[in-house]
């Protein structure tokens, strides 16, 4: 049994958020992170191997130096990094990205009991696709949203937590599973994966190693294969700090009411 | 000389400042005030393998540099100046005086536990009588048999009253002066070994210190740690590391401050301008800031001496002088761009300050360590 993690590498929005003249982020000049809920996958692949002794792998495309992000993956806990990078596969949108990656984890091999976990969304595009078009790629069922995971031999009972109460699901292995900030609490590096990790495989898929998986076609991979079409992108001005006021009573209210008629709101 | 640290040196800072923002600093100022040993934080570190790291595998540790244990120190100190004692005083003066010294056989029965973080480690020198002059050591070890009889009493130990295994120094033969002393290992449970009052102190105040007393006190033959004799050598030789730990402990204590005054002096606003506009506030932080980083270099310094089995006891009494030193001024100055909420408990920076102080004095206090420098310029 294998857990395959989808992860990426985002701009540290607590920093400042650079864009390119061409409207796409500028993310030489930016701090990055790992997505943090691809963290919460992580921890729930981690999670299941404590469990159940199987094995995880790391997927990500990025440019080389996601590799260090890999790094850190092994450090937690994760077996094995799988990077997927050419310039080939630069300038992806979602439905390009999901491809390349669907394509490299099928490449990598999928069997009957394994599970693939994703972040719900990444913070820098929050459009929450990727996961699902790499299950739709690979034909595999797909439980989003999770805030709760139990398996049992083949099938896993999933709690999803949505905007307006939760649905628990039932799913055959092999499938996919989005995962919330809420399924856990992702754990810390550990000193002693510290000094290992760099003496752990990191497996380096290119262009040249899926060129022939069907999914991979120079019309529906990299910019040339995103049907999604940036149109402007800007930074949003910045709010000043807010006010917080403390209290459930009338004096509490009254406050909250000078301040709004002071400010010719009301 | 090259500081360019490695990729692991640099994951195990991110990941023990992580660590020490989401879990350590928002109970530094609880334990401070209670006087609270943070027994869940020690837990949640021996976990990540901070309680073992630059030890080897096989024997439990976490296969890491002195270099990552110092920088581990100095994350941790940077919000905790308890918290970051802890690990010191057990890996530098417990740890490694049993894996540089010990057997074979002491190694694979107390490295384990204590490398895991299952057990805790502490050092007995210190006599109420035996402080700076370490050789006046009245407590006695006599054999009999198969055991030696341990009776006196230590004082001041770091993790006192919460350690399961302890480094303890003790007279066994007067005669020969430093040469007559021995090191032994006490565990907790040995009969006649029972652990003393609590200090109350001004700073560290979440660390256990207290006295050990032995009445009678029977530690196995072999728990002998070294031969017979070289205790002083050997407690010396763990002191020239301990004093990388708590030089690192010095360097994290003055940098937090530093990041403490930074955010204030840019938030505080006096006579409608924000004081860090001040040329003051600059010239004050650009001073700290300054004699952090040249502590930094020595301390670091001296740890990438002692990972490289090279001599350090100068290097190490150079960092540790010149951070504890440095650490104090520098929290003091935090204070003062602080003003009066610095001298409240509502700001962490009056909490360093009284944690800066300890590190000019345990471990050899700034005075030893400039015997230790000038004697080994060789100026007599």
């Amino acid at each position: 049994m294998k857990i395959f993690v989808t992860v990426k590498q985002v701009p540290d929005t607590s920093g400042t958020v650079a864009v390119n003249p061409d409207g796409t982020l500028d993310r030489a000049s930016m701090q990055t992170i790992i997505n943090p809920d691809d963290m919460n996958a992580v921890e729930a692949a981690l999670s299941l191997k404590d469990e159940l002794g199987c094995k995880v792998v790391a997927f990500t495309m990025g440019p080389p130096p996601a590799e260090g992000m890999l790094r850190e993956l092994m450090a937690m806990g994760v077996d094995e990094g799988v990077l997927i990078t050419a310039r080939e596969f630069g300038g992806s949108d979602t439905y390009a990205t999901s491809q390349i990656i669907a394509a490299a984890i099928d490449t990598y091999g999928v069997e009957p009991e394994d599970i693939i976990l994703a972040g719900r969304q990444a913070i820098d595009g929050d459009t929450a696709q990727v996961g699902p078009q790499i299950a739709e790629k690979l034909h595999l069922p797909q439980v989003t949203y999770a805030g709760e995971i139990k398996k049992d031999g083949d099938v896993l009972t999933v709690k999803r937590i949505l905007e307006d109460g939760y649905m628990t699901v039932k799913v055959h292995t092999p499938c996919m599973i989005t995962c919330i900030k809420e399924l856990n609490q992702p754990r810390y590096m550990n000193i002693g994966g510290i000094f290992n990790c760099y003496q752990m495989p990191v497996t380096v898929m290119t262009y040249d190693t899926l060129k022939d998986h069907p999914l991979i076609d120079k019309s529906t991979i990299g910019l040339l294969g995103s049907p999604t079409n940036i149109l402007t992108s800007f930074t949003p001005p910045q709010k000043g700090a807010g006010m917080m006021l403390e209290g459930d009573g009338k004096e509490t209210t009254d406050k909250l009411a000078g301040i709004l008629a002071a400010k010719h709101i009301i | 000389m090259d500081f360019k640290l490695t990729k692991e040196q640099l994951l195990v800072r991110k990941m023990v400042r992580e660590f020490a923002e989401n879990e350590v600093k928002p109970i530094a100022s609880e334990i401070d005030e209670e006087e609270r040993f943070p027994a869940e934080t020690v837990a949640k570190m021996a976990k990540l393998g901070m309680m073992g790291i630059y030890f080897p595998k096989e024997y439990g540790g976490a296969g890491g540099d002195v270099l990552s244990y110092a920088i581990t120190v100095e994350e941790l100190a940077k919000v905790c100046g308890t918290t970051a004692v802890i690990v010191s005083a057990h890996t530098s003066l417990c740890c490694a005086p049993i894996f540089e010294n010990g057997t074979e056989a002491q190694k694979q029965k107390y490295l384990p536990d204590l490398l895991s973080g299952r057990k805790l480690g502490a050092f007995g020198l210190t006599e109420p009588n035996a402080g700076t002059d370490a050789s006046g050591q009245q407590t006695t070890a006599v054999l009999d048999g198969d055991h030696y009889v341990l009776n006196g009493s230590k004082c001041f130990i770091t993790n006192g009253s919460v350690a399961d295994v302890f480094v303890v120094f003790a007279m066994t033969d007067p005669k020969m002066g430093n040469r007559g002393i021995s090191a032994f290992i006490v565990e907790k449970g040995f009969p006649g070994f029972s652990q003393g009052k609590h200090e109350k102190k001004m700073g560290i105040r979440g660390s256990s210190t207290c006295d050990l007393i032995f009445e009678d006190c029977i530690v196995p033959k072999e728990n002998l740690l070294g031969k017979e004799g070289a205790g002083f050598k050997i407690a010396m030789a763990t002191l020239d590391g301990g004093r990388i730990g708590i030089a690192a402990q010095a360097l994290g204590i003055g940098e937090g401050a530093i990041d403490e005054a930074i955010k204030y002096t840019k938030e505080r606003v006096q006579f409608k301008k924000r004081i860090s506009s001040f040329q003051n506030t600059q010239f004050q932080l650009a001073d700290m800031h300054t004699r952090m980083q040249a502590a930094q270099f020595l301390v670091y310094n001296a740890a990438m001496k002692k990972q490289a089995h090279e001599r350090c006891s100068m290097e190490a009494a150079m960092a540790k002088l010149f951070a504890a030193e440095a650490a104090s001024d520098v929290t003091r100055r935090a204070v003062q761009l602080f003003g009066g909420y610095g001298y409240t408990r509502e700001y962490p920076v009056e909490r360093m300050m009284r944690d800066a102080k300890i590190t000019e004095i345990y471990e050899g206090t700034s005075e030893v360590q400039r015997m230790v420098i000038a004697a080994n310029l060789g100026v007599k």
